[in-house]
């Protein structure tokens, strides 16, 4: 019961961040881990900065 | 690969759809064919949902499986070119949530609105049956087409598929639509903030509020999202509750009192500064606020009209559908399929389905719960919108929304006005529900928002009474729907002056940079000055702007409609799949005609720019002055006003029949070709590349 809880509330932060074009922090980390793994591993504040910035690169993000 | 595996119904599930068909016809009866008597909205919410239901079990899944032959053994660009950033494989609800949050905004619910001076029948069949024919399948055909393609842009399919002109072309329809839609959004806000003093107050509030939330962060606490978005809409709240004793105090509440062309100013200025700054101080925190409060409204929404069950009181079908309302000029065909654009059928949403959404889908199976699913769910919004504007009385509905031209500026002259037209009202009833809102007056607040807040706010306090809850309730839906619209206004001026930055560098490469700083304020003056030429025009147009201006705005969106949908009919016939040519191709023709009747009409018929600027140039001529123009200047200005509006119908016009041209050309070639013609990425087995991965 506890685990689908916070399976649940995983899912709507995770939901909540990508509405805000801020992916899953742990799966970017994860990845960089398995496939760069010579690469530095930001911290969560850079990485919210370069998502942040990239967000508003100019493709059409939203709807009226 | 082109087997289609289809499971056979079972009986029970059979007797499960018999029962909702049978529920859905029941209600869908009981909306359309009970006269005189008021129905209530749970009749219509019953019948959405069995028709959504019906729509998403037996449509959606025939175009996935035989239109579109989603594969769930095949990788999807997220698997494929996994970078953990944009393409991610990701859970199936979160890419809907996501989804929805994209394609949700302020459109869904003002364009029912409007659409409520008809009656709420034919807005009602037109978002049901226009979602399930239309829109979902322009939403899904998009998404899928673009999952196959390595998640490419709309705007590079088209290149691709019909050839390098038509992409440009699509491209010059894209910034004019998107200028449009930023015109008469922000008009919305200019029309609901216009001498109100506590709005006002609030909307403005959100700037500090948002640039408070960026610096804490940047700075505080960088990346926690939820726990600044909490702060900021206890502000917010706060801002509301403080706004009711600014509006109460004369001497505070002059210095947010603002006529419509101040606001259009005002806005203009913030639309700039907005996108020129760094978006973290001001563009991002405000797009967080927003994006959670749009969903907690819409949820707001859905429990008020679930709990409170209101009475519709709007007629079912009223005269206006000959085409003599006040909201919106023109009869029912063609003109309420221009003014319900986004809630069933929205060109928009063909840029998000070939967006950020096909990089995130983990299987090829899940693309119709995200694409054809999430435009369901818009429609129920603009259901939802539609019902909150048809249970208000039709006096208050016409009194909030028919110009000053028509129905004068005093409660007294309005009601007489408004019951010779059969809808019987007192100046005293108009009168109580301004004071009810916390307003002075209600008359003329075009635009929607207004009119769905004054909606939501007594559906709220049926269910959660209390002294001077309703002006709190008000206000409340009136901020949020400023704060998602601005924030759009933000956003879609940075997306307009990328645009015009690359349409630039077609010309002088140099201007393509967007990082340097000249190109930067050069392209976003154009983009402001673009889209605030024609807020302005609204603010001072003679019908109130929104009468003008949002046919302008539907005929543009569902020409970007047509286009997507024209793209999904060119691919259904590269593919070889002739047969079923008409799923996406009768959408595409109807959206077509549609826009192409409506542009006539505005171009020509009685109700057209031309005939407004000719009225004028009459006058002129003659030596009067036609209100509300004041002075000969203004005069002219209305006149050069009707002309450009006429002329970009005229473009519009012109874009669609050359895409329709376009589009002919590419399914005649490929009809001829005995081989599938169509830019598809090679299939890959999704578990040869998982089996890889581990």
């Amino acid at each position: 019961m506890n685990m689908t809880l916070s399976k649940l509330w995983h899912r709507l932060v995770q939901t909540a961040r990508l509405s805000c074009g801020v992916p899953d922090y742990d799966v970017y980390v994860a990845h960089l881990r398995t496939h760069h793994p010579d690469r530095k591993i930001p911290t969560y504040a850079e990485f919210f900065r370069e998502r942040q910035t990239a967000r508003y690169k100019g493709t059409g993000g939203r709807c009226c | 690969m082109e087997t289609v595996a289809t499971k056979p119904i079972g009986m029970g599930s059979k007797i499960v759809w018999a029962v909702i068909a049978m529920i859905g016809a029941c209600c869908l009866a009981v909306v359309a064919l009970r006269r005189g008597e008021p129905v209530n909205a749970i009749w219509i919410v019953a019948a959405s949902i069995a028709v959504f239901l019906i729509g998403y079990r037996f449509y959606g899944r025939f175009i996935e499986n035989y239109v579109l032959r989603m594969d769930p053994g095949r990788a999807p660009p997220s698997v494929l070119r996994n970078d953990g950033l944009d393409y991610v494989p990701t859970d199936k609800w979160v890419v809907f949530g996501h989804h929805f949050a994209a394609i949700a905004g302020a459109g869904p619910l003002v364009g029912p609105v409007l659409a409520a001076q008809m009656g709420y029948l034919p807005g009602t069949l037109w978002i049901l049956f226009g979602v399930v024919f239309a829109g979902a399948v322009q939403d899904f055909m998009v998404l899928g087409l673009s999952v196959r393609r390595d998640a490419r842009s709309l705007g590079h399919m088209l290149r691709e598929e019909l050839g390098p002109l038509a992409g440009v072309v699509a491209m010059f329809g894209l910034l004019a639509l998107m200028m449009i839609v930023l015109a008469v959004l922000a008009l919305v806000v200019v029309k609901a903030l216009t001498h109100s003093p506590w709005g006002t107050f609030s909307v403005a509030c959100t700037i500090p509020i948002a640039l408070l939330m960026g610096v804490y962060l940047r700075w505080f606490r960088p990346g926690r999202i939820l726990e600044v978005s909490i702060i900021g809409l206890v502000l917010l709240l706060g801002s509301i509750a403080y706004g009711a004793h600014v509006a109460a105090t004369p001497e505070l509440a002059s210095f947010f009192d603002f006529d419509a062309k101040a606001l259009a100013w005002l806005l203009i200025g913030y639309g700039f500064f907005a996108s020129v700054l760094p978006v973290w101080l001001l563009l991002a925190p405000r797009d967080y606020l927003s994006t959670f409060l749009k969903i907690g409204t819409i949820l707001l929404l859905a429990i008020a009209i679930f709990f409170a069950a209101p009475q519709l009181q709007m007629p079912a079908v009223s005269r206006f559908i000959d085409g003599t309302g006040p909201v919106f000029q023109g009869q029912l065909f063609p003109f309420l399929f221009i003014t319900i654009a986004c809630g069933s059928v929205s060109g928009w949403h063909s840029i998000i389905a070939s967006g950020t959404t096909p990089k995130l889908l983990s299987n090829e199976g899940e693309a119709r719960m995200v694409g054809y699913g999430g435009m369901l769910m818009e429609a129920f919004v603009a259901i939802m919108a539609l019902i909150a504007a048809s249970s208000l009385h039709p006096g208050v509905y016409f009194s909030m929304n028919a110009p000053s031209a028509l129905i004068g500026t005093t409660p007294e002259h309005a009601a007489a006005v408004i019951s010779q037209w059969g809808f019987v009202v007192t100046p005293d009833e108009l009168t109580r529900t301004a004071h009810d809102i916390g307003e002075t007056s209600i008359l003329s607040r075009a635009g929607g928002a207004p009119t769905l807040a004054v909606g939501m706010a007594q559906l709220l306090h049926s269910i959660l009474p209390g002294e001077r809850m309703m002006a709190f309730w008000y206000h409340y839906a009136i901020l949020f729907e400023a704060l998602f619209i601005l924030t759009t206004v933000d956003a879609g001026t940075r997306v307009g002056r990328f645009m015009i930055q690359e349409i630039a560098g077609l010309v002088y490469e140099p201007l393509k940079s967007t990082e340097s700083w000249l190109g930067n304020v050069l392209a976003t003056s154009v983009c402001v000055g673009l889209w605030g030429y024609f807020l302005y025009q609204g603010a001072v147009d003679p019908l109130g702007g929104i009468n003008t201006l949002w046919p302008l705005f539907g005929i543009a969106n569902q020409m970007l409609a047509a286009i997507a949908l024209m793209l999904a009919t060119v691919v259904t016939v590269k593919l070889k799949r002739q047969r079923y040519v008409l799923v996406p191709g009768i959408p595409a023709i109807w959206l077509v005609v549609c826009t192409l009747t409506a542009g006539w009409e505005k171009i020509s018929g009685s109700i057209s720019f031309t005939v407004a600027a000719q009225n004028y140039t009459q006058a002129l001529q003659a030596g009067q002055l036609l209100a509300p123009a004041k002075n000969v200047a203004q005069m002219q200005q209305i006149i050069t006003n009707n002309r450009v509006d006429a002329t970009l119908t005229g473009l519009f016009m012109l874009l669609v029949l050359t895409m329709g041209a376009f589009s002919v050309y590419a399914m005649i070639k490929a009809w001829r070709s005995s081989v599938p013609t169509a830019h598809e990425a090679p299939r890959i087995a999704l578990s040869s590349v998982v089996s890889q991965a581990s």
